[in-house]
């Protein structure tokens, strides 16, 4: 525990401002019923009403609570894309740790497929697939999950293959240790702290995916506050010089910041550390 | 020492140098002096971390990335190296004052042919125009005694061996002519074979130009051989400093001495096994190769109880190659591995956990021999649970008796990690991991190779008894001959996969030998500063190893 | 020299092999997933005549593998078949778009590679400084915006006033000049979050070299700073850095797609998006294969680049 707080002590303020956003933000998507003044789908005025006591933001182009749609978007939003995130990360590093680990014709097949998985882009691959199994929550997610855990193969690949041409893995082995012991206590305690950065990476990279699928109408689909479809029903507000498009956009960036500054000092600890 | 006059040509008062580690910054040199004289070769030796190599950039006014110089004066012949701007120290480096790395592969730029990098140096400080610098270049490696000096030069770094990389790079220190060379490990990195030629090409170069130089190593052998002076350093500090005859004869400090007695430890060389015994492990005509690059030919040495066969080549030897076809790792193309007798399954996945127990391997590096996320608890505990089914308390105790056999207090490191302890530590560690699996078998790759000699002493002596307490058999792989002189009941001798000469030691050391053994023997260093004279005088008149030598 | 045309001749050769997976991929995806697309499309009007209608119309009768080496064999002819949507042949479709679509990555590259190359170069050399550091929390930040936020900032700054128009609708017929002065703020988005991606790489790159012991025996020889970057450092950069480039550029391809959208760009992107609401799968497999065959191609290029610039590999016996 001292090692823990020690850590955060040496944190730079980048890290710090990224940690408390985070917090702010999971704590809007757990709370979101309890903080928001209105319900998610409730109309409660005219459309574009401009920002007043009652409506803190104002309203958007259905005349619902824009501030309301901000903070359950929140939940949704964040979400649907940490649960993607998850299961890509699930997916990826456990092919990649047995990929490396099992190593001959399994690591050969598993690398071959990600490899041509990887040769199309993932925002067209996304599109691509969508357009044959439809637009649904579900569908997305499932989409994401398995293009994104093609990237996530190749870095847990690549970090248990440096862990495994180790000595110790060697008596690990000769020693007749069984496939799971050697994952999970030879291998995976020396891969976490790679594999945590990565996680949050791949969350941003998830997060904004998701967004811009929303944004382009083909994610997320209306009533359902998304901060995504948010920015795509308000623009034409921006015409009219009002920045309240802006905030869920806004709100994306914010989040995103916020990790990066997170990982990156986590990156620059570990890398430190090795020197 | 010169016949010109004796001008310091170096001088350094109370250096002192931080260094820094996360945020904080600590001393790692802690006022040391030195004097050098024109012509003069002084030897920096100490283990690692004494400071040497930031002591021998700092003479250059030099500090690398994470260090500062804290205080004291460097004087270069007259110009203060500390006050002067760093356009003028420039002027100095590869001038008056050059360096040779220790590891010349990665010295070399990639991108540029050799001799180039060596006229670099000339042109930039109007030394000599592009044109004199390329045939002085062909002449210095002529004097260096590298093959094909005409063309040599037009290679790039990576279409060159490490031997004669390292020369290239003696002899583009040489370039400018400077007053002063500084050698940083030279030959650390070479086999015993090759470290001769680079060991005389340099001590050749300094006497032809007369050049002043800071001989920097671990290997007190070596060191006797380069070096007029010897200066001793432990953990920044000067421990004591003479001329190498005298100091070699009579060393002051506890220390000094400590180091010069390393190589004395002899273990009782136990006679060699009758006819009826049955080895506890023998090879037989193996023969294996790693898919279709053949590594070993027709090899077969055996091993008995309580005896240690010591299995010694160069890199590329095959040595270690024996040990994974041994363990099961690399199954041969033909012969097999007998254990008592009994012919063992060619893969280990096909062994029985009996037969795996029965043979242990302990390895050169620690640091990646033990996972750094497990306690000592789990590392040691481990085999004892796993091969003998102990748990609970019995485990626990199982635990400390081999904590203390290995002579580390129980209480204070059972539930440490790898990463508190130093190199020997770790080292006792690995071999407690062995023991826990109550083997009959124990192969040591390399173990004392990457310690420092005090410590790889304790690590000797505490195999020896283990040995004699357990009567475990010791295949101790290794490429240094000295440890084989201190430790060996037997001795094989490995060349480019093949078993070239085997016998016990008292035999191996004695001659007439295989022309290869003859080299290998001869080119270790002695603790005698005429030895490499010597030897090459020998070689020249055609003996101790020239043949052998020649074709290599 | 010998082995290196072989190197890269692998190299292509694995390139034609993924292209061709890639179609296989592509094409097959529509049969391995799930959904009966003729339905679906269909909706309400799904009876069983229509669906069979539907199905022949596309040739969905006839088995998997003539389908697809009909449907290869027009396209290596310039032929993608045609729209579900509205039955016009999808070449007229994607003609034009196609080199938009070109146009805004090059006028957004030619801008992003020089600019991201030099800050990057010089965080590098300027390490741990206060630009360094400032260039590191902007860059992170700029990586981590969605385009259309960078894209509806632009707007709202530089849009509202009327400086440069928010849709950038051109057409064949316009001048280069007026071709530029519309995409300047769709290519201005894209810029801003490659040059971010871009600079980081390139800093850590260049960051990697000059750690490189060679360098150091370079400052010990006495050669000045500016000499150790031009001549020392310089051509052992030049292999990461292409790749670095490439990556990027690759990445542009896929940026193109929301910024067509936000600013109504007549490009393939948007026209993609368009088919992908409507589910006119023959239309995204189209666009689809071309993204990836531009992707492909732009990592093979970029391997072959840096394998050539590559000292080591250059200079073999």
């Amino acid at each position: 525990m001292n090692q823990f707080r020690k850590t955060l002590r040496s944190a730079p303020p980048s890290a710090w401002f990224g940690m408390l956003v985070i917090a702010i933000y999971v704590l809007a998507s757990i709370f979101a019923p309890w903080i928001a003044p209105f319900g998610e789908r409730e109309v409660v005025g005219a459309e574009y009403l401009p920002w007043d006591d009652t409506y803190l933001l104002g309203t958007d182009n259905l005349g619902r609570d824009m501030l309301t749609r901000l903070i359950y978007g929140a939940r949704n939003t964040v979400g649907i894309a940490f649960l993607t995130t998850a299961l890509a990360f699930l997916l990826g590093s456990v092919t990649g740790l047995l990929a490396a680990t099992v190593g001959g014709w399994l690591d050969q097949l598993l690398s071959r497929t990600v490899d041509v998985l990887m040769a199309i882009p993932a925002l067209i691959f996304a599109l691509l697939l969508l357009t044959i199994v439809g637009t649904s929550i579900t569908n997305m997610i499932l989409v994401i999950a398995v293009i994104d855990s093609t990237r996530v193969f190749r870095l847990a690949r690549a970090v248990a293959m440096n862990i495994v041409v180790m000595d110790y893995i060697e008596a690990a082995k000769l020693r007749g240790e069984g496939l799971w012991r050697l994952i999970t206590r030879e291998i995976l305690p020396n891969a976490m702290a790679p594999l945590v950065a990565e996680f949050g990476l791949r969350f941003c990279f998830v997060f904004l995916m998701i967004s811009a699928l929303s944004f382009l109408g083909l994610g997320i689909q209306p009533p359902t506050a998304d901060w995504g479809s948010m920015v795509r029903d308000n623009a034409t507000l921006i015409t009219f010089g009002d920045i309240t498009p802006l905030l869920p956009a806004g709100a994306i960036a914010l989040l995103t910041v916020a990790v990066n500054f997170v990982v990156d000092w986590m990156l620059h600890r570990a890398s430190g550390l090795k020197e | 020492m010169s016949e010109n006059d004796k001008q310091t040509l170096l001088k350094i008062r109370g250096l002192r140098i931080e260094g820094r580690s996360d945020e904080t910054w600590s001393e790692i040199v802690r006022g040391v002096d030195i004097d050098l004289r024109r012509g003069e070769v002084l030897g920096l030796i100490g283990e690692s971390g004494a400071g040497k190599s930031t002591i021998g950039l700092a003479a250059m006014g030099f500090t690398r990335d994470g260090c500062r110089i804290s205080g004291g004066e460097i004087e270069f012949d007259g110009i203060d190296l500390r006050a002067t701007s760093e356009a003028q120290r420039r002027s100095l480096r590869g001038n008056r004052i050059a360096y040779v790395a220790q590891s010349a592969a990665a010295s070399f730029n990639p991108a540029h042919r050799l001799i180039e990098q060596y006229a670099e140096g000339p042109v930039l400080h109007g030394v000599m125009s592009r044109e004199q610098a390329h045939s002085d270049a062909i002449d210095l490696y002529r004097r260096m005694q590298l093959p094909n000096p005409d063309e040599i030069g037009f290679r790039y770094p990576h279409q060159v061996s490490g031997g004669q990389l390292q020369r290239a790079m003696t002899a583009m220190s040489m370039a400018c002519r400077p007053d002063l060379i500084i050698f940083d490990e030279p030959t650390t990195a070479l086999d015993v074979t090759t470290q001769i030629e680079v060991l005389a090409a340099i001590r050749n170069i300094v006497e032809q130009f007369d050049t002043a130089a800071i001989y920097i190593t671990h290997d007190l052998a070596v060191v006797a051989q380069m070096a007029d002076r010897i200066k001793v350093l432990l953990k920044g500090d000067e421990v004591e400093e003479n001329d190498t005859r005298n100091m070699l004869a009579r060393p002051v400090q506890e220390y000094t001495k400590s180091l010069w007695a390393v190589r004395s430890y002899q273990r009782q060389e136990q006679p060699l096994a009758g006819p009826g015994e049955v080895p506890v492990v023998s090879v037989a005509n193996v023969t294996a190769a790693y898919g279709a690059t053949p590594v070993l030919h027709d090899v077969s040495f055996a091993i008995h109880k309580r005896r240690t066969v010591a299995v010694v080549g160069e890199s590329g030897s095959g040595k270690s190659t024996a040990a994974r076809v041994i363990t099961g790792l690399l199954p041969p193309q033909s012969g097999r591995v007998l254990f008592n007798g009994a012919p063992l399954p060619p893969g280990y996945r096909q062994r029985s956990k009996d037969q795996l127990r029965q043979a242990q391997m302990i390895y050169q590096m620690a640091d990646t021999a033990l996972n750094p996320r497990q306690r000592l608890r789990e590392l040691i505990g481990r085999p004892a649970q796993f091969y003998l089914g102990l748990n609970g308390r019995a485990l626990e105790e199982r635990i400390r008796n081999l904590l203390d056999l290995i002579e580390l207090e129980p209480d204070q490191y059972i539930d440490r990690l790898p990463s508190e302890l130093s190199g020997g530590q770790k080292q006792r560690i690995g071999i407690a991991r062995a023991l826990a699996a109550e083997p009959q078998f124990i192969i040591c790759d390399e173990v004392t190779s990457a310690l420092d000699q005090l410590v790889a002493e304790g690590i000797l002596k505490l195999l020896d008894r283990l040995q004699s307490e357990f009567d475990l058999a010791y295949m101790f792989i290794t490429h240094d001959l000295a440890t084989v002189k201190s430790i060996a009941d037997e001795v094989v001798v490995m060349k480019e996969g093949r078993v070239v000469e085997a016998g016990s030691k008292s035999e191996m050391f004695t001659p007439p030998h295989d022309p290869y053994t003859e080299l290998l023997l001869s080119s270790v260093p002695e603790m005698d500063p005429d030895w490499l004279d010597q030897l090459l005088d020998e070689r020249a008149r055609g003996g101790a190893g020239a043949a052998a030598a020649s074709n290599s | 020299m010998n082995s290196i045309w072989t190197m890269i001749a692998q190299r292509l050769g694995f390139g034609l092999v993924t292209l061709f997976v890639i179609s296989l991929l592509i094409f097959g995806a529509l049969e391995l997933l799930p959904g009966d697309l003729a339905e679906e499309i269909l909706g309400q009007s799904a009876t069983p005549e229509t669906v069979a209608a539907f199905r022949r119309e596309l040739g969905l009768d006839q088995p998997g593998y003539l389908r697809y080496l009909d449907w290869l064999g027009g396209v290596l002819q310039g032929d993608f078949g045609n729209s579900l949507a509205n039955q016009r042949p999808i070449s007229e479709l994607i003609a034009g778009r196609l080199g938009n679509t070109l146009f805004l990555a090059l006028y957004a590259a030619a801008i992003a590679v020089p600019l991201a190359l030099t800050l990057g170069i010089l965080a590098a050399l300027f390490r741990n400084s206060l630009y360094d550091r400032a260039v590191n929390v902007f860059t992170l930040s700029s990586i981590s915006f969605p385009e259309f936020f960078v894209a509806y900032i632009l707007i709202f700054f530089l849009a509202q006033s009327g400086a440069f128009p928010s849709i950038s609708n051109i057409s064949p017929e316009m001048s280069l000049g007026d071709k530029i002065y519309r995409t300047f703020l769709p290519a201005l988005t894209l810029t801003l979050v490659v040059t971010a991606h871009m600079m980081r790489m390139t800093r850590a790159a260049i960051i990697n070299l000059l750690a490189s012991p060679y360098i150091e025996m370079a400052r010990l020889k006495g050669v000045p700073p500016r000499q150790i970057i031009l001549h020392h450092a310089l051509p052992n950069a030049l292999a990461p850095i292409i790749n670095v480039i490439a990556l990027n550029l690759a990445y542009l391809i896929t940026g193109v797609v929301v910024v067509e959208v936000v600013f109504v760009y007549p490009g393939l992107g948007q026209l993609m998006v368009d088919s992908v609401a409507k589910r006119d799968i023959t239309v995204v497999q189209a666009a689809s294969l071309i993204f990836a065959a531009a992707y492909v191609l732009l990592n093979l290029t970029a391997d072959v680049l840096s394998t050539l610039s590559n000292p080591r590999l250059i200079h073999r016996n």
